[in-house]
């Protein structure tokens, strides 16, 4: 977080890295890619223990079956991928550590009421509230156990041992579609919370933000 | 089960053949609007041009995948036998005709015919078939729509087959075409796979019509889509042969 241009009265503070900012587009574009593909490919045979509710073909991708399992099929490489970039330079440069962490329960639920009562607890940018700390951590596991339920569905029997980790094919077909769901839950609540500080937006592409003195934005 | 695995997604209140009609027909619409479909409505506006080069990436994005699942590929893993208390009853059908639509074939007139990289091209008769070395697995069919089942079936061990008839086993593809008008095609790998067989029986009765008579294909390391049913011509050759669906869209290795 170093100061970047302090000359105008204005203290610029680089508050997303580089590769955060290109893995999380890349992300937000392979994820929804994904998601209505897969869709589409739930279309086909819905898991019996939910009954035969299927998604609206109008909100899918790919046309058909084999459509969406081409894009579905292709986009997993720029998806497994790119999280891996992310994950690994997540890792290795401390940004988890230092953004992250900790995550105190305590914390977490004061800052979610804050957060239901429309007093969102983000006036430093350079650093998460711990509501938002624990809905990106619990995001990255979920994407983590997609990719895990996503090559067990994909290759049942080349990656027995992991299919069976879940219950075999029908169980992870489950573990998919529940992950897929709590995944968009957390991602409609996410971006409901760039709605309501949206000054949080414009930093995601340019990485910077202005620095907060004594409470105030200079 | 077989051909299986591929059809129509299958609709409640309408008949296996309405629904595949409504697929067809879905489809067409799909080809005639490009990928207009959908949520990414920022490829929806696209010119014809920008469409097919979509579409392109996506073709090569599957070539990719069938290289990537020819290297995962294990000949030796073997998929997980069951045993016969989990066999599905009834055993789903599945084609891409509905099933009062299912060939007979007639035992008499039917003979298998072998071309291509094999040195002794000769034809088998069902009976010559089921006078070979038998096997049985009980095994998972898992189609490209979600769906699996677990089945029984008996017949010739296939690399022991293609051995007999002196095929090429250092070709790449075995095709093969069906009394149905399926057709679809293979890797030499999963060919000579222990478990990829010629089925004969099902649940130890003669194969019926339904699930592929005379004979079928039953890899249990590949999707339904690829386990040929009424199998009237198989051949060795280096060219990749295609396949019903596989032509449409879906992945050619489908692997599992
Ligand atoms: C159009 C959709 C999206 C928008 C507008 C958006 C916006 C943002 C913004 C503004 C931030 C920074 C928040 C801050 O500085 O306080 C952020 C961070 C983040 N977003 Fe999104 N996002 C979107 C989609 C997604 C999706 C689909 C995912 C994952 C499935 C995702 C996962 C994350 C994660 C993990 C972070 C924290 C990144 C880090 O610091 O390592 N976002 N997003």
């Amino acid at each position: 977080m170093a100061t970047l241009n302090a000359s105008a009265g204005v203290d610029w503070i680089r508050i997303h890295p580089l590769v955060v900012r290109v893995t999380h587009w890349v992300n937000a574009l392979a994820v929804l890619i994904m998601v209505t593909s897969g869709w589409r490919i739930y279309n086909a045979s819905p898991i019996p223990i939910f009954g035969t509710w299927r998604f609206p073909n109008e909100i899918t991708l790919g046309g058909w079956l084999g459509g969406a399992l081409q894009w579905h099929f292709a986009a997993m490489w720029l998806f497994a991928i790119n999280g891996l970039v992310y994950l690994v330079y997540g890792i290795v440069s401390g940004h988890f550590r230092r953004k992250m962490l900790p995550i105190r329960p305590v914390e977490v639920l004061h800052d979610v009421q804050e957060a239901l009562r429309g007093r969102l607890a983000h006036d430093d940018l350079s650093v998460y509230n711990a509501a938002q700390r624990a809905a990106y951590v619990t995001l990255i596991i979920v994407l983590v156990v997609l990719v895990a339920s996503g090559l067990a569905i994909w290759k049942p029997v080349q990656f027995q041992p992991l299919a069976d980790l879940m219950g075999g094919f029908q169980g992870a077909r489950i573990v998919h579609f529940v992950a897929m769901a709590t995944m968009v839950a957390i991602v409609i609540v996410h971006i409901a919370m760039v709605a309501m500080v949206p000054r949080t937006f414009p930093t995601m592409f340019t990485g910077r933000a202005r620095r907060i003195v004594a409470g105030r934005t200079t | 089960m077989s051909n299986a695995g591929k059809t129509t997604t299958s609709r409640p209140g309408l008949s296996e053949q309405s629904t595949r009609q409504i697929e067809l027909i879905e489809r067409r619409l799909f080809l005639q609007r490009g990928l207009s479909l959908g949520a990414l409505s920022l490829l929806s506006g696209c010119a014809i041009t920008e469409q097919d080069s979509v579409q392109r990436i996506l073709d090569n994005m599957s070539y990719w995948n069938d290289r990537a699942q020819a290297a995962i590929f294990d000949p030796r893993r073997l998929a997980r036998e069951y045993t016969e208390s989990a066999i599905v009853d009834p055993f789903p059908f599945n084609a891409y005709y509905s099933e009062d639509e299912v060939r007979v074939v007639d035992e008499k007139s039917y003979k298998l015919e072998l071309s291509g990289l094999i040195t002794s091209r000769k034809p088998w008769s069902v009976a010559e078939l089921h006078a070979l070395p038998q096997f049985t697995q009980v095994t998972n069919h898992i189609c490209v729509e979600g769906w699996s089942a677990i089945g029984k079936w008996g017949g010739v061990r296939f690399s022991e087959f293609l051995a007999r008839v002196g095929a090429d086993t250092t070709a790449k593809y075995v095709g093969f075409k069906c009394a149905d008008d399926y057709y679809t095609s293979i890797d030499m790998a999963t060919a000579l796979h222990p478990q990829t067989q010629m089925t004969l029986t099902f649940r130890d009765q003669l194969l019926p019509p339904k699930y592929g008579y005379p004979m079928k294909l039953r890899m249990p390391t590949k999707l339904g889509y690829k386990n040929p049913k009424h199998i009237v011509a198989m051949f060795v050759t280096n060219t990749n042969p295609g396949g019903y669906w596989e032509d449409q869209g879906y992945n050619w290795f489908g692997g599992s």
